[in-house]
C-alpha cells in the first residue's frame, strides 16, 4: 500500500514535531539520550500515526498491535509519539526523567499505560516481543508485534538467542525495526564491535530482511506492509538512520548518543528544526494548491 | 499455564508436561536469558509461564532478565530452579546452586519459596501458580525425606512450628528441615527443648513466627543448604535484629564453593551435619545466659 505525497509530507511534519519535543524534553531534563531518539523520529511517526492498530483511549485494547522498545534509552521518541497521538497530555513530556514522573529515564511498563514493556539493559526487548508472539499463536490472535531495537544491542548474546528462536519458530507476526545508525557509546559500531555483514547474519538465522532509508516515511510504511505479507518468517527492517538527525552538530556524532543539550545549544537545535518544519509546511501548502 | 525449558526437559521433569500439553510447552534451547524474557512477554499476554532449569542457570545466568523483564515489570512468571545445594552431587560446584536465595530475595516484587519435601513442593508449586506476580521456587535434586503430609498447611508468607521447644529455635528450609528435626531429637536426649520451624517462604518472611520464637525461646539457629551470605539466615537475622535481638547462629555454606561427591559425603565435609547444628544450638543457648 503506497501513501500519497501529501500524507508522506504530513507524517514528515509530525516527525519534525516529535524532534522538537525531544529537544525540549532533553533540555528540561538536563540529561538523557539525543542521538537515537532524533534518528528514529520517522520510524516512531510511521508506527504510531500510520502502521499500528492502536487506540490511545484504550491502551489495553486486546486486539491492538504491540510495540516493544528494546533499546529503552531512546524512550524520549516513544513518549513524544505517545503524547502526540493522545495517550497523555503533551505538557507531561517535560516531566521526563524528573522525580514522580510517569516518564522514567528508561521505560517502565507499570508507570505509563500503553508503554507495553520495561527496557534499558540492552537485548531484553526482542525476547519479550517473542513471548507476546507465542501467546498470540497459542490463542489464535491476529495482532502484530513490533520491536524497535538498536544496532549496538546486537553485541548482547541474548539478542542472538532471541533472533535464532524467532527464526526457528517462523514467527511471522513479528517485525523488528532496527536502528542501524552505526554508533554506540564508545564510538562507531564497526570500530567498537563490528556487526557486519548484518544482513547475512539475519538471513542465516532464517529472517526476512528489508533494508530501508530510516528517514523515508514511505519506505518505512511500505516495509511494514511487506512484513505483513511475509508468511514464513519474521521480518527485520534494517532502518539506516543518521543519529541526531535534524540537528547539524549532533548528526553522526557518537558523543551525542547519551547527552542532553544545554538550553543554548537546545535553542540552536530548535531553530534548525523550526526551519525544517517551515519548509515541510510550505510544501504541504503547495501540494494542496494553497 | 505455559512451561518453558532450557534443554533440561528430562532432568527437570518437565518432560511429562511437554508430552501432555505440547501446544503450551516451549523448548527454549540452552538460552536462559531469552527464556526469561519470553516468559515475561507471555505473562504480559495473560499466560502463567513457568521457566524451568537448573538454578545455577536460572536464576543464575539470567538474573538481569529476571530483575528487569520480570520483577520490575511485575510479570506473572514462575522461576523453577532445580539442582540446588550440594546434594546435586557429582556434577560438582559449577552445578550446585548455593547462591540462588541471595540473588532472588533481594529483588522487589519477588516471592522466594524453598519447600522441604516432595509433598510441600507440590503445594508450593500450586501456590506459586495462584499467586499473582514473580515467584522463585527452589528445588532439590536428591531424594529428600518426607516430613509433611497432605494436611500440613502451606501458605506463601507463613512458617510453621514442626516441633515445640523452649530453650532455642532452629529455623530451617528445604533439605535442612529434616536435619533440623534430627538435631532437635539429639538435643532432647541431652536435655534441651528445641523448637523447629519449617520456613519455606523466605520472602515474604513470616516475621510473627520468627519474632515469637525469639521472644519465647530466646535463641535462634538457622539452617540452610545455601551460602550463609544472603540466604535464609540473613533474612531471619534482618527480622530478629530489628524486632527482638537474641543470640543467633547461621548454619550454611561458609563462603566456599562445593565439589563433586556423594550428597552425604558433601554434607559432612561442608558442615551440614546434625552435630554441627546441635553445636550451634548449644552455643546460642550458652550465649543467652551470659
Amino acid at each position: 500500500m503506497t501513501i500519497s505525497d501529501l500524507e508522506a509530507l504530513e507524517l514528515e511534519a509530525t516527525a519534525n514535531m516529535l524532534r522538537r519535543d525531544i529537544i525540549r524534553m532533553l533540555v528540561s531534563a538536563g540529561s538523557g539520550h539525543a542521538g537515537g531518539p532524533l534518528g528514529m523520529a520517522e520510524v516512531f511517526t510511521a508506527l504510531y500515526f500510520r502502521v499500528m492498530r492502536h487506540d490511545p483511549e484504550n491502551p489495553d485494547w486486546a486486539e491492538r498491535d504491540r510495540l516493544v522498545l528494546s533499546n529503552g534509552h531512546i524512550c524520549a521518541v516513544r513518549y513524544a509519539a505517545m503524547a502526540r497521538s493522545g495517550y497523555f497530555p503533551v505538557d507531561e513530556l517535560l516531566t521526563y526523567r524528573k522525580i514522580d514522573s510517569r516518564l522514567q529515564g528508561h521505560p517502565h511498563n507499570l508507570s505509563l499505560p500503553g508503554l507495553e514493556n520495561t527496557g534499558g539493559p540492552l537485548g531484553q526487548g526482542l525476547s519479550q516481543a517473542i513471548g507476546r508472539c507465542l501467546a498470540a499463536r497459542m490463542d489464535d490472535k491476529r495482532y502484530r508485534v513490533f520491536c524497535a531495537m538498536s544496532d549496538g544491542e546486537h553485541d548482547e548474546g541474548q539478542t542472538w538467542e532471541a533472533l535464532m528462536f524467532a527464526g526457528n519458530h517462523k514467527l511471522r507476526n513479528l517485525t523488528t525495526l532496527l536502528d542501524r545508525n552505526n554508533i554506540q557509546i564508545d564510538g562507531h559500531t564497526e570500530d567498537v564491535f563490528p556487526l557486519e555483514p548484518l544482513r547475512a547474519k539475519y538471513e542465516a538465522v532464517k529472517w526476512h530482511v528489508i533494508e530501508i532509508d530510516g528517514h523515508n516515511i514511505r519506505q518505512i510504511v511500505e516495509a511494514c506492509e511487506e512484513a505483513k505479507a511475509v508468511y514464513e518468517k519474521p521480518t527485520a527492517i534494517i532502518c539506516h538512520t543518521v543519529p541526531g538527525k535534524g540537528v547539524d552538530y549532533m548528526e553522526n556524532e557518537p558523543e551525542w548518543h547519551g547527552k542532553a543539550p544545554s538550553a543554548e545549544m537546545g535553542e540552536r537545535a530548535l531553530e534548525q528544526l523550526r526551519t525544517e518544519g517551515e519548509r515541510i509546511r510550505k510544501e504541504i501548502a503547495k501540494l494542496r494548491g494553497l | 499455564m505455559v512451561v518453558l525449558s532450557a534443554d533440561l526437559t528430562e532432568s527437570t521433569r518437565t518432560l511429562e508436561f511437554s508430552k501432555r500439553y505440547p501446544e503450551r510447552f516451549v523448548e527454549a534451547g540452552v538460552a536462559e536469558q531469552n527464556m526469561a524474557g519470553m516468559a515475561a512477554g507471555l505473562a504480559m499476554e495473560g499466560k502463567i509461564p513457568f521457566v524451568s532449569s537448573f538454578a545455577v542457570f536460572s536464576p543464575g545466568r539470567n538474573w538481569d532478565q529476571i530483575r528487569v523483564s520480570i520483577c520490575y515489570s511485575n510479570a506473572n512468571v514462575k522461576i523453577a530452579g532445580s539442582h540446588t545445594g550440594l546434594t546435586t552431587g557429582g556434577d560438582g560446584a559449577t552445578h550446585q546452586a548455593l547462591e540462588d536465595i541471595a540473588m532472588t530475595r533481594c529483588l522487589p516484587n519477588m516471592v522466594v519459596l524453598a519447600p522441604c519435601d516432595s509433598v510441600e513442593t507440590k503445594k508450593a508449586t500450586l501456590a506459586a501458580a495462584r499467586h499473582s506476580g514473580p515467584v522463585y521456587i527452589r528445588f532439590a535434586r536428591d531424594k529428600t525425606p518426607v516430613v509433611t503430609t497432605e494436611a500440613t498447611p502451606f501458605e506463601i508468607g507463613k512458617a510453621s512450628v514442626f516441633r515445640e521447644g523452649s530453650h532455642a529455635t532452629i529455623i530451617a528450609c528445604g533439605t535442612m528441615v529434616y536435619l533440623a528435626l534430627e538435631a532437635a531429637e539429639a538435643l532432647a536426649e541431652a536435655g534441651f527443648s528445641v523448637r523447629v520451624v519449617n520456613n519455606p517462604s523466605i520472602k515474604p518472611l513470616d516475621v510473627d513466627v520468627i519474632v515469637a520464637a525469639a521472644k519465647e525461646t530466646g535463641a535462634i539457629v538457622t539452617c540452610e543448604e545455601h551460602q550463609v551470605c544472603g540466604g535464609l539466615g540473613g533474612a531471619v537475622a534482618e527480622a530478629v535484629s530489628t524486632r527482638f535481638p537474641v543470640p543467633m547462629e547461621i548454619v550454611g555454606i561458609g563462603d566456599i564453593f562445593g565439589e563433586s561427591g556423594e550428597p552425604q559425603e558433601l554434607w559432612r565435609k561442608y558442615g551440614l551435619t546434625v552435630e554441627r547444628v546441635a553445636g550451634a544450638v548449644r552455643a546460642v543457648i550458652e550465649r543467652k545466659g551470659s
